[in-house]
């Protein structure tokens, strides 16, 4: 659908990014996923054509599209700030993009567009598809009214509305639901991919929220410091991640990351139970453990001391500490009665669900982690 | 706490000081002749003469002189927000190479007043046969570097997703300026109209250096044709006249007042 090759963006002595290579499928949902000033937003006006690259291709269906404008290339955008236009009505600001397309700029004069028949007709044409797709979103009551007198959620919808009505090949959407309350939030999150479903165009999202990245695309582009860092289905991301980086980017509860290490192919100190197999083991590396996948089991091979716990209803958060000092957290079932504070709790780590990466650099090794004999 | 009746008293007295003149001027061109030159002062006439009125409009075309007024300022409005709009949107938002020495000279250029280029631009029109016509009126404001000064600062504060928005959606430069950036700026080029139509009805300077055909003079130009006769007995109508071409500025500021106000204080002149 869309294809980068290798494109760079320097503003002024900064490099932006550094060749960013990237293929967007035909249909697909993909997310730009980072922290700020990653370079994800440059990327995404790059896609658009409202920024040209420094160096490096841009191509939609196979055709080098980097001279066309945004509407020649026919992309709709959802802003951050929605930019909706003040002075237009909710009607007058969906259909302004298809007036824009479809009438010349004669028929578009307002005294002489009533005299011409075909004008009359194509202003016809545009109130019905304005009015199909107010109704799609559920906002045909507010048409009429101005973006300053709609909530936060309702002008998220005539943005959606304004993108949607010219049947764009391929949406952009710059961080389109950080400026809406957490419960509407969740809700945009499920109209918007049932519109994806529905509209079967590519989508490209841009967020630096990981839990809206997993949660809508089904595939997810991590970026840092201007590179592609990892991309791959959410599973994989969060099954493998590809370094230290992306393994605390990703995952609700911030991966516990220690130091550990490594002697006669097995861990040395709390995780003594892992035993790692590969060649060209390094002697120390980072042990990167979801606090989800450390529970409380008794018996277990990991001794800590539990200096906290917050319960959250459906899960309890434990703050440990290793015996050697390292903090270390653990999510528990809500059912789960923690000891008293201070005293030891016996944890399980399943050696599938760990990560080893490498001390320096922070890459991931290529290890194979299994229950030491 | 003793504050407030005295800052009243105060505003009482400067605004007594400013309506002065205009309670004068209105009250001798209701005055009889044999009234307004007198030893002492009369603060009201005796007896209304509103025949100072219908003698000014027979005397001299003041009809045409406001009609003439009307003309000028429109043109000069007219041509001020087609050339300044663009202008200050290019300066304000696209980037081009020498952008912030345009920007610095526009800035010169309200440094200097208008009398210290009215020579060259009559020489100038004088050369082109343009004198002595509307032409010689208007050309010479159409384009005004303290409107492009006043809608660069307007535009600099648009949003940039909005102008984002507007390319996607496929408006070129030319529609993003007129159909998004201007009705934005509607308080800036309220407050732009104000000023410069005020500015040009009253203007004397100009159009008795450019023009000297009465058919084509404006309003305070006009206003001078009774000097020009006996001037002892026309005081009355002369007064007449001058409340006559007053009235169009200070009837349609009252009406305005509020949206003046405002567009000064959130779109306008504060940078």
């Amino acid at each position: 659908m869309i294809e980068l090759r290798n494109v760079r963006r320097r503003f002024g002595r900064a490099d932006v990014l550094h060749g960013i290579s990237l293929t967007i499928a035909e249909g697909s949902f993909t997310s730009l996923l980072g922290p700020s000033g990653c370079g994800k937003s440059t990327t995404l006006r790059i896609m658009a054509g409202l920024d040209r690259p420094s160096a490096g291709q841009v191509l939609m269906g196979g055709r080098d599209v980097s001279e066309l404008t945004p509407a020649e290339r026919n992309v709709a955008m959802v802003f951050q700030s929605y930019a909706l236009y003040p002075h237009l009505t909710v009607r007058q600001n969906i259909a302004l993009p298809l007036a824009m397309r479809h009438m010349t700029r004669l028929e578009r004069l307002p005294l002489l567009s009533g005299l011409m028949p075909s004008a009359r007709r194509k202003r016809a044409d545009i109130a019905r598809r304005v009015e199909d797709v107010a109704r799609m979103l559920g906002i045909t009551d507010l048409l009429e009214r101005k973006p300053g007198q709609l909530s936060g959620g309702q002008q998220q919808r005539a943005a959606v509305g304004r993108a949607l009505v010219r049947d764009p090949a391929l949406f952009l959407l710059d961080e389109p639901l950080s400026n809406l309350d957490a419960a509407l939030r969740v809700q945009m999150r499920e109209e918007l991919t049932a519109l994806h479903r529905r509209t079967g165009r590519s989508f490209v999202y841009v967020t630096h929220d990981q839990a809206e990245a997993m949660s809508m695309s089904d595939r997810v582009v991590v970026m840092m410091g201007g590179r592609i860092v990892q991309q791959g289905a959410p599973r994989t991301l969060y099954d493998e991640p590809a370094s230290i980086e992306v393994a605390r980017f990703i995952g609700s509860h911030r991966i516990n990351l220690i130091e550990v290490r490594i002697e006669n192919g097995r861990l040395v100190g709390p995780f003594a139970h892992l035993g790692v197999s590969g060649s060209g083991l390094p002697a120390r590396a980072v042990l990167g453990l979801r606090p989800e996948h450390l529970r409380p089991a008794r018996g277990g091979p990991v001794a800590a001391r539990l200096e906290k716990a917050e319960y959250l209803g459906a899960e309890t958060l434990l703050h440990l500490r290793l015996p050697d000092g390292a903090r270390l957290r653990a999510v528990a079932p809500g059912s789960y009665v923690p000891p008293p504070e201070g005293d030891g709790v016996e944890l399980e780590v399943a050696p599938g669900q760990a990560h080893l990466f490498e001390s320096e650099g922070g890459q991931r090794l290529r290890v194979a982690l299994q229950r030491a004999a | 706490m003793r504050v407030q009746p005295v800052v009243t008293l105060l505003l009482v007295l400067g605004a007594a000081i400013v309506l002065l003149p205009f309670f004068w001027m209105i009250s001798v061109s209701l005055k009889p002749a044999d009234e307004i030159f007198t030893p002492h002062v009369d603060l009201l006439p005796s007896r209304l003469e509103w025949s100072n009125y219908a003698r000014a409009f027979t005397e001299v075309p003041l009809a045409r002189f406001l009609l003439n007024g009307v003309i000028v300022c429109a043109g000069i409005l007219v041509l001020q927000i087609l050339f300044t709009v663009p202008c200050a949107f290019a300066l304000a938002q696209r980037r081009f190479p020498g952008r912030t020495l345009v920007f610095g000279m526009v800035l010169a250029g309200l440094l200097v007043p208008f009398h210290v280029t009215a020579i060259p631009i009559f020489l100038a029109l004088a050369r082109l046969k343009l004198l002595n016509g509307y032409a010689a009126l208007i050309l010479p404001f159409a384009a005004s570097v303290f409107g492009m000064f006043l809608f660069r600062q307007f535009f600099a504060r648009l949003p940039a997703d909005l102008i984002d928005a507007a390319r996607v959606d496929g408006l070129s430069w030319t529609a993003i300026v007129w159909r998004i950036a201007f009705p934005l700026a509607l308080p800036a080029a309220t407050a732009f109209a104000i000023f410069s139509i005020t500015a040009h009805w009253n203007d004397l300077f100009w159009p008795l250096i450019a023009t000297s055909d009465p058919a084509i003079a404006t309003p305070p130009r006009g206003i001078l044709y009774f000097r020009d006769q006996e001037a002892g007995d026309d005081v009355g109508p002369l007064m007449a006249a001058a409340v006559v071409v007053t009235a169009p500025l200070v009837i349609g500021f009252l009406l305005a007042q509020g949206a003046f106000v405002r567009s000064i204080a959130t779109g306008g002149l504060r940078a």
